[in-house]
């Protein structure tokens, strides 16, 4: 096996020094008839090529984006890669590494989260961001749950613009910390959820969250509701799903937010059917000692050079074990690497420029479904993606569009299986990646569709 | 020689400063063209152009550079022999990487229609099987992104299977040699926490066990083998007696590398188990993760796992992403967002392949064999820890380090300078100074010896009395000890320009 480099001289010489007779001897602790004999029933051990050969068999039963004109989003969304990010992250002493426990020996991995913390706290206009979590949907968790310790208060009003994944996660995560989950059910064409929320928060609750631009791809200046939140000792949390925006648009924290957390995967991170992502949270200095996850902080070294090490960690689980902040331990660095280098590339202009293209894209695409009969563009505002209501039950027209060789946007079906008012509507999401003839092409397939 | 450069730099460790510090205003790593004009639909909330973000601007070729130096600071199992216990880092091969990234993997949006990733749907349902089969268990929960979230899931299901029961058990019972994660997860699940003391030859003590049983008790969390490197020999009866009591029995699947192949989790009467694929499955920890924490599941469990999940129908692979979808199933809730790390499924399985069954059995009994080997060489000098034969990790205190000055903090820098990565250090709570060596399966005996014969010398210049050179180490590194204290009494962590 081309892994394993003993052989089985080394192996009979190993225990002879050991002085056991057989590896079987090594697990003389497991309990009688545990210790299988044999191997398990699966193939045995196959070759690269062979190996290769399956996994390429699998792949090529998917329609892939970069295949087809592709307008998804709810979450995720296709963005060009730089040619960079993806060699970076496949340096073996990025890949390989592991957390960075010995600082002498991982500056390489604390000086990008360092830096991967600036990106972050900048993009959001927060003071401090953390090292990453996993995703968006566990970022949104935590944060509520971080809200609850820093207020001692047991109460979460979520928007109905919030992710319904965000929610649920949300919901599972407080279950059984006695935490109450409030709200309201989202609708696209409701109002959108800056006044909505106003009469929920009282002085028991902890904190109000919003999505920002919201799931059904809205905009709201959501610096009233900051204001009803501090006035009742309530924290804002602003969440987000499409971390390319804040080149476009006004920041959270430029609202007041106090936490604001979201996803990550925009930039630097390939679909890749929904993960690995990575988490961003940020938050501002007075709760910074409440805040989940890893931090790396900077610091000298015994010959007084600047250096970083990861810091803060009596928050953290493997110190306070019960009564730490979250139990998080491995986050998403990898991701979180590609993410720097993605934004190292882009850099202020950069950024800027490809969040006014992704909105260009996505004005130009509303513009052309807003001409075809049987389409409704509902947003009044939008970054780069919005929401449609179809004359015909939106999960159909999907499907028929994948016939014609089109991946349409996001049923609302597939993301509120058990709301029926919400049939028609579908996402649509627009970015760098969808070209003139993508857009062409979504048009005339829903005009044949939908006629 | 010792002697200051101009620069800073010392031939191959550069210096290199945040990448804050570099560039111009104007310059760009990317080539974008101009947006067509078109009217803003941003509701009144642009960015003004005038505000700055504050990130700088460099070429593609000062970002590569940037990064390339990065990287030559960082020790990666790429590097060299990183026995970093319990953390399993074994060789990540690259034709997992390969694989990740081929088209329709990589460019799969989670929500496309079922009827175009069947391809991806069968990978995970083939994921799973190898998943179940090697732990002999009848379902399992693939979502979790991480051993910590794999056990919040294995915890979150045994709480709605006590709630389905209409029981109000709170205690959990967790030895105390556990990873910091297994209290502050059952604390995250509403339970509260009881330790359990350890024998003197590193095992849960069963008679303190046994007595700590009643109907408040929730389950244990187990880690099997143990935080020790040591195998729990009475695992049978902890699960019988859990069992009777009415309890669950959560087994930490951390150092499920060691048993792989040889032993399967059900044959010990688990009821769920996390598995780290980025520690048996050797997908990469890349600084810190991506991680993944599939959880098995026994029967009484099974019902409870979270959205979503993968079922093979008539048609074809389905994804059940509500609730209420299956009858019978009460899923807990859902753990993240869209369908779990895919990226470490498409790893993990391409792993597995290439071993197969009798390859994974191999990789198992190996990675004893390296530990025991190990084991067998340093305790000529280290103090052992616990008697008898270790799994795949050999545990020591620091007594052997008694009256040299020297601290088993002072060793390892010493053995960074010796080009290895350090063991993991004061690991398990249990033994005073530990030491947690876990070479793995990938490893020769070569660079066993090498590293054996690297510690036994610096041991003997312990014993020899100088412990200044210890206090110092390393010497040899882009840095040297970092003032850790510092770091955490007034928090630095951002750059900004009133810190630069």
């Amino acid at each position: 096996m081309r892994y394993l480099p003993l052989t089985q001289a080394d192996r009979a010489s190993m225990l002879e020094t050991i002085g056991a007779g057989s590896v079987d001897d090594l697990y003389c602790d497991v309990p009688e008839g545990a210790l299988l004999k044999e191997p398990v029933d699966l193939p045995h051990h196959q070759g690269e090529m062979q190996v290769e050969r399956d996994m390429a068999k699998l792949a090529a039963k998917n329609m892939g984006t970069a295949s087809a004109p592709s307008f998804l989003g709810a979450g995720a969304y296709r963005h060009h890669i730089p040619a960079t990010v993806d060699y970076i992250i496949q340096r073996g002493e990025f890949l390989t590494a592991y957390t960075p426990y010995q600082p002498e020996i991982a500056q390489g991995t604390l000086q990008y989260l360092f830096e991967f913390q600036t990106q972050v706290a900048s993009i959001t206009d927060m003071d401090v961001a953390n090292a990453s979590m996993w995703d968006g949907a566990t970022s949104c968790a935590e944060a509520v749950l971080m809200a609850c310790r820093a207020t001692r208060r047991k109460k979460a009003v979520l928007s109905g613009g919030l992710h319904p994944h965000y929610r649920e996660v949300t919901e599972t995560y407080c279950q059984y910390s006695d935490t109450q989950v409030a709200g309201r059910d989202g609708h696209p064409e409701h109002q959108a959820t800056a006044d909505e929320l106003d009469d929920l928060i009282d002085d028991q609750t902890a904190c109000v969250v919003v999505q920002y631009p919201d799931v059904f791809g809205r905009l709201s200046d959501h610096t009233k509701l900051a204001e009803a939140c501090h006035a009742k000792g309530a924290l804002l949390i602003v969440v987000f799903t499409e971390a390319v925006a804040f080149g476009a648009i006004k920041s959270p924290g430029s609202f007041g937010a106090d936490i604001v957390c979201g996803e990550g995967q925009s930039i630097g991170n390939a679909l890749g059917y929904g993960g690995p992502y990575v988490g961003l949270f940020a938050t501002t200095s007075k709760l910074v000692r409440q805040m989940p996850g890893r931090l790396c902080g900077e610091t000298v070294d015994q010959d007084g050079k600047r250096g970083f090490v990861l810091t803060l960690s009596t928050r953290e689980q493997h110190i306070r074990r019960e009564k730490a902040t979250s139990n998080i331990c491995t986050n998403s660095g990898l991701c979180s690497l590609a993410f720097t280098v993605h934004m190292s590339l882009l850099g202020e202009d950069g950024y800027r420029k490809l969040a006014a293209i992704n909105h260009e894209r996505a004005v130009t695409t509303a513009d052309a479904l807003d001409g075809v009969a049987g389409v409704e563009v509902v947003n009044d505002s939008f970054f780069n993606e919005f929401t449609v209501k179809l004359a015909k039950p939106a999960a159909e027209v999907v499907e028929a569009l994948v016939a014609r060789g089109i991946l349409a946007g996001v049923p609302l079906s597939r993301l509120y299986p058990n709301r029926d008012d919400l049939g028609q509507y579908m996402l649509v999401a627009a970015t760098e990646t969808n070209t003139d003839e993508d857009i062409a092409a979504l048009a005339a397939a829903l005009k044949e569709v939908l006629a | 020689m010792t002697f200051q450069t101009h620069t800073g730099n010392r031939g191959l460790v550069l210096e290199e400063k945040l990448i804050f510090e570099q560039g111009e205003p104007g310059r760009t790593g990317v080539d974008l063209p101009d947006p067509a004009p078109v009217k803003s639909r941003l509701g009144g909330l642009a960015r003004a152009e005038d505000s700055a973000i504050g990130l700088p601007g460099l070429s593609e070729p000062q970002v590569v550079r940037h990064f390339t130096r990065l990287s030559q600071k960082n020790f990666g199992i790429d590097s060299g022999f990183f026995p970093l216990g319990s953390c399993t880092m074994k060789h990540n091969p690259r034709l997992n990487e390969k694989v990740a990234r081929l088209p329709g993997i990589a460019d799969l949006h989670p929500m496309q229609p079922e009827s175009t990733v069947q391809g991806a749907l069968e990978l995970i349902d083939q994921c799973a099987h190898w998943l179940m089969v090697l732990t002999g268990m009848p379902a399992v929960a693939m979502s979790p992104a991480s051993g910590a979230q794999g056990e919040l899931c294995g915890m979150m299901a045994i709480r709605a299977a006590l709630d389905a029961r209409g029981e109000n058990r709170r205690r959990v019972l967790v030895p105390e040699s556990a990873h910091g994660t297994n209290p502050a997860t059952a604390a995250a699940c509403g339970f509260t926490v009881d330790s359990i003391p350890a024998t003197e030859d590193g095992r849960v003590d069963l008679a303190a066990f046994e007595a700590k049983l009643g109907d408040d008790v929730a389950g244990i969390m187990l880690t099997n083998p143990n935080t020790c490197g040591l195998f729990e020999r009475d695992v049978r009866k902890i699960a019988d007696l859990v069992h009777a009591a009415g309890g669950y029995f959560y087994c930490d699947g951390a150092n499920f590398n060691a048993i792989v192949g040889r032993v399967r989790p059900a044959d010990l009467g688990i009821d769920a188990m996390h598995i780290n694929l980025h520690k048996t499955f050797s997908t990469p920890h890349g600084g810190g993760g991506p991680g993944s924490g599939p959880v098995v599941f026994s029967e009484a469990l099974a019902p409870f796992a979270p959205i979503p999940y993968v079922v093979k129908t008539e048609d074809g692979f389905h994804m059940v992403e509500t609730a209420d979808e299956k009858d019978g199933n009460k899923p807990f809730g859902r753990l993240k967002g869209f369908h779990g790390q895919m990226g470490m499924f498409v790893r993990a399985l391409s792993y597995m392949k290439s071993h197969g069954a009798d390859g994974l059995r191999q990789a198992s009994g190996d990675a004893v064999l390296n530990a025991n080997y190990l084991l067998a060489r340093l305790k000529t000098k280290l103090s052992v820890a616990f008697p008898g034969y270790c799994m795949h990790e050999a545990l020591f205190d620091d007594d052997f380090l008694k009256g040299t000055g020297v601290s088993t903090l002072d060793l390892a820098k010493a053995i960074i300078d010796e080009g290895f990565h350090p063991m993991t250090m004061y690991f398990p709570l249990v033994v005073h100074g530990a030491l947690l060596i876990e070479p793995t399966e990938t490893e020769t005996k070569e660079s066993i010896d090498q590293f054996c014969d690297a510690v036994l010398s610096l041991v003997a210049k312990a014993e020899a009395g100088d412990s200044e050179f210890f206090k110092n180490a390393p010497y040899l590194t882009p840095r040297r000890r970092l003032d850790e204290t510092a770091a955490a009494r007034k928090p630095i962590l951002r750059w900004s320009p009133s810190n630069a």
